[in-house]
């Protein structure tokens, strides 16, 4: 099948791309170097309604289907990694509420997430408990007519600088119930909830300027109208997710690798060796070659999973895992070429290419390793016999 | 305050080309003139203050639709593209005579005109359209306001020496230029709800112009040669760090006198 965009989705495309051209690109070397979170990046993105992509019309979004928000996530990431992400994490972080929220949840939510008065967060991973999320200690108790939550979270993209919080909690500690995978549930934690903090933000090797950081419940106080879907509902919620935020990252993992064939192929038109541009040294033009083919491949399957996914595919989570896992070695392969095509300049904070190559290893790490798209992928293949 | 703003598409800055007949070159991409954008946005900022709506006039081929489309995008209430084989080629004259037909046609208190477009570079219709529609020209706008009683317009039009105030009552025309302020980017929600805004295509029978009296054949003036500007020598790229870099450049300015 072919993927064609819309009209709309072409408009929403090139001003995307416009905007972060003219106003993110020249932001982009300094987010990364002084590693402090964008607010203004944040401020350009709520102003021109880029954060309200994935929300309902009726909740101030703009009911953007996934390969539209995806489109955006491509398009920011081209220029800065760190900023697609802010985009990225938005879908990521509101779809709990979207998939399992009640209408009154999503009304009381959704409207400041849209006009980017709210950053939201997605919260699963723990320090024991990353590719076996099954493993998860940080635990929800009844308390009166709602919940304390205790325990702690890492490696929580932008968790410093949420306002809402997606939190996966153990609400049932009997083997059964996690043999069926019965034992958590989900709840939105609200930024100034007693007994709530942000603690340590981590030093990383690339998308420098999103803070991930550690997450502490202390007795953390919940009302149980921040549960989000029924008690012991959270394993498929935090699934289920996944399933639709993985094409975000895929599409991150595009931008990356686009933005470094675009300086790569300025770079070999311009820099002349042995009396002639390197583009003209084949050897040159065959890394180009490659390196476009392999990032359009990656970009046609991005775009197929998103039709996949939102038409309600029963392999939805195998063509998600799919394009993140093409998408993400894709976007390293890409970039080291693209350090290789500068040599020496590559290596050097001159050029954006080193900054790429760092920003690209992330898109193999999070949202579950290309190891865990492997299982998930490869799974489904021997349960269909292809 | 209902205003029209007059919208020229142009080639794509950059990418402009001749044709054969020394006319510019429309099929290779159009955009919205530079300085229309100046003028649209200082009409969407003076109606979002005081109320009222922008309404959009292009006349050119098919693909002019999409400058309309960006300027419905950045706020504009609707649109109004003038189509029509016949008019190729037209000089100034038959654009005016068709722009004045068709403003004749709408409601308005002001029409603006960006100071000239980046491919014809005349200047001249926004003043003669002025003079067909019998109103008040105002011309070098780098800011517009309402006058005090809201019947008049107030333009500082650009001198050498500073400004002048001009003020004029409406229905006028209104002449601006880059010192309005930058236009805007389109909202993404401004994208999606330009693509539900009415663009009204008319032809020239719909403006009830003969169109022997407009076009190519009626141009007072034709280009008969063009020629391009001579290749400039080649630039020098510097490469070195900064501060060796800043030497060079330096070294480079005070050799030919320019520090």
């Amino acid at each position: 099948m072919t993927v064609r965009l819309t009209p709309d989705q072409v408009a929403l495309r090139d001003a995307v791309r416009e905007l972060a051209d003219a106003k993110i690109a020249p932001r982009a070397a300094e987010i990364d170097t002084s590693g402090e979170f964008p607010w203004d990046v944040v401020k350009l993105l709520a102003e021109h309604d880029v954060l309200a992509l994935p929300f309902p019309v009726e909740e101030g979004g703009l009911g953007g289907d996934l390969l539209t928000v995806c489109l955006a996530i491509e398009q920011i990431s081209r220029v800065c990694a760190t900023s697609g992400l802010i985009v990225a994490i938005q879908e990521l972080g509101s779809l709990p509420l979207m998939l399992a929220g009640t209408p009154e949840q999503q009304h009381r939510w959704f409207p400041d997430m849209a006009a980017g008065r709210a950053l939201p967060a997605f919260a699963l991973t723990e320090a024991g408990a990353g590719s076996d999320v099954a493993e998860i200690r940080t635990k929800a108790t009844r308390d009166g007519d709602g919940w304390r939550l205790d325990g702690a979270k890492r490696f929580i993209t932008q968790g410093s600088v949420a306002n809402l919080v997606a939190v996966f909690a153990r609400t049932d500690d009997s083997a059964e119930a996690r043999r069926a995978h019965r034992h958590l549930s989900c709840f939105i934690v609200e930024r100034d909830t007693p007994g709530f903090s942000a603690g340590k933000v981590e030093h990383k090797m690339g998308i420098r300027g999103s803070p991930t950081a550690e997450l502490h419940f202390d007795g953390a106080r919940i009302p149980d109208a921040n549960r989000i879907g029924e008690v012991g509902e959270g394993f498929s919620i935090a699934m289920r997710t996944l399933d639709r935020s993985r094409p975000g990252i895929a599409a991150q993992a595009v931008g990356i690798a686009q933005g470094a064939i675009e300086v790569a192929a300025k770079y070999a038109a311009e820099r002349r060796q042995f009396g002639r541009p390197i583009g003209d040294h084949q050897m040159i033009t065959a890394m180009l070659a490659d390196m476009a083919t392999r990032t359009e491949a990656a970009r046609q399957l991005l775009y197929t999973a998103c039709d996949e996914v939102t038409a309600g595919s029963p392999t939805a989570s195998r063509w998600s895992a799919m394009c993140k896992l093409m998408a993400g070695d894709t976007a390293m392969a890409v970039t080291t070429d693209a350090v290789q095509v500068l040599g020496g300049y590559g290596y050097v904070t001159d050029y954006p290419v080193e900054r790429m190559m760092r920003d690209a290893k992330i898109t193999q790490l999070y949202e579950g390793t290309q190891q865990i798209q492997r299982l998930v992928v490869g799974r489904d293949v021997l349960a269909r016999g292809g | 305050m209902r205003i029209v703003v007059l919208v020229k598409a142009v080639p794509i800055v950059g990418n402009e080309r001749l044709g054969d007949d020394h006319r510019v070159d429309r099929a290779n991409g159009l955009e919205a003139n530079g300085n229309d954008e100046y003028t649209l946005e200082a009409a969407l900022k003076l109606t979002e203050a005081h109320g009222g709506d922008v309404t959009l006039l292009t006349m050119g081929p098919a693909a002019a639709a999409e400058a309309l489309r960006k300027g419905l995008a950045m706020g504009a209430a609707r649109a109004v593209h003038v189509s029509d084989p016949a008019l190729a080629g037209s000089d100034a004259r038959s654009t005016a005579t068709v722009l004045a037909a068709a403003i004749r046609r709408l409601e308005y208190d002001l029409v603006f005109a960006g100071a000239d477009s980046s491919d014809g570079l005349g200047g001249v219709v926004g003043p003669w359209l002025a003079a067909l529609l019998g109103l008040p020209y105002l011309s070098y706008g780098s800011r517009i306001e309402p006058g005090p009683d809201g019947t008049t317009i107030q333009v500082r039009r650009l001198g050498a020496r500073g400004y002048d105030l001009l003020e004029a009552p409406m229905p006028a025309l209104v002449m601006g230029t880059q010192v309005l302020g930058e236009p805007r980017y389109p909202s993404l929600r401004g994208i999606m709800q330009a693509r539900t805004k009415e663009i009204l295509t008319w032809s020239l029978a719909d403006l009830g112009i003969a169109a022997e009296t407009v076009g190519s054949s009626t141009a007072g003036s034709r280009v008969v040669a063009t020629a391009l500007p001579p290749p400039r020598a080649g630039a020098t790229i510097v490469r070195e760090a900064p501060d060796a870099a800043v030497a060079q450049v330096v070294d480079f300015l005070a050799a030919r006198r320019l520090i």
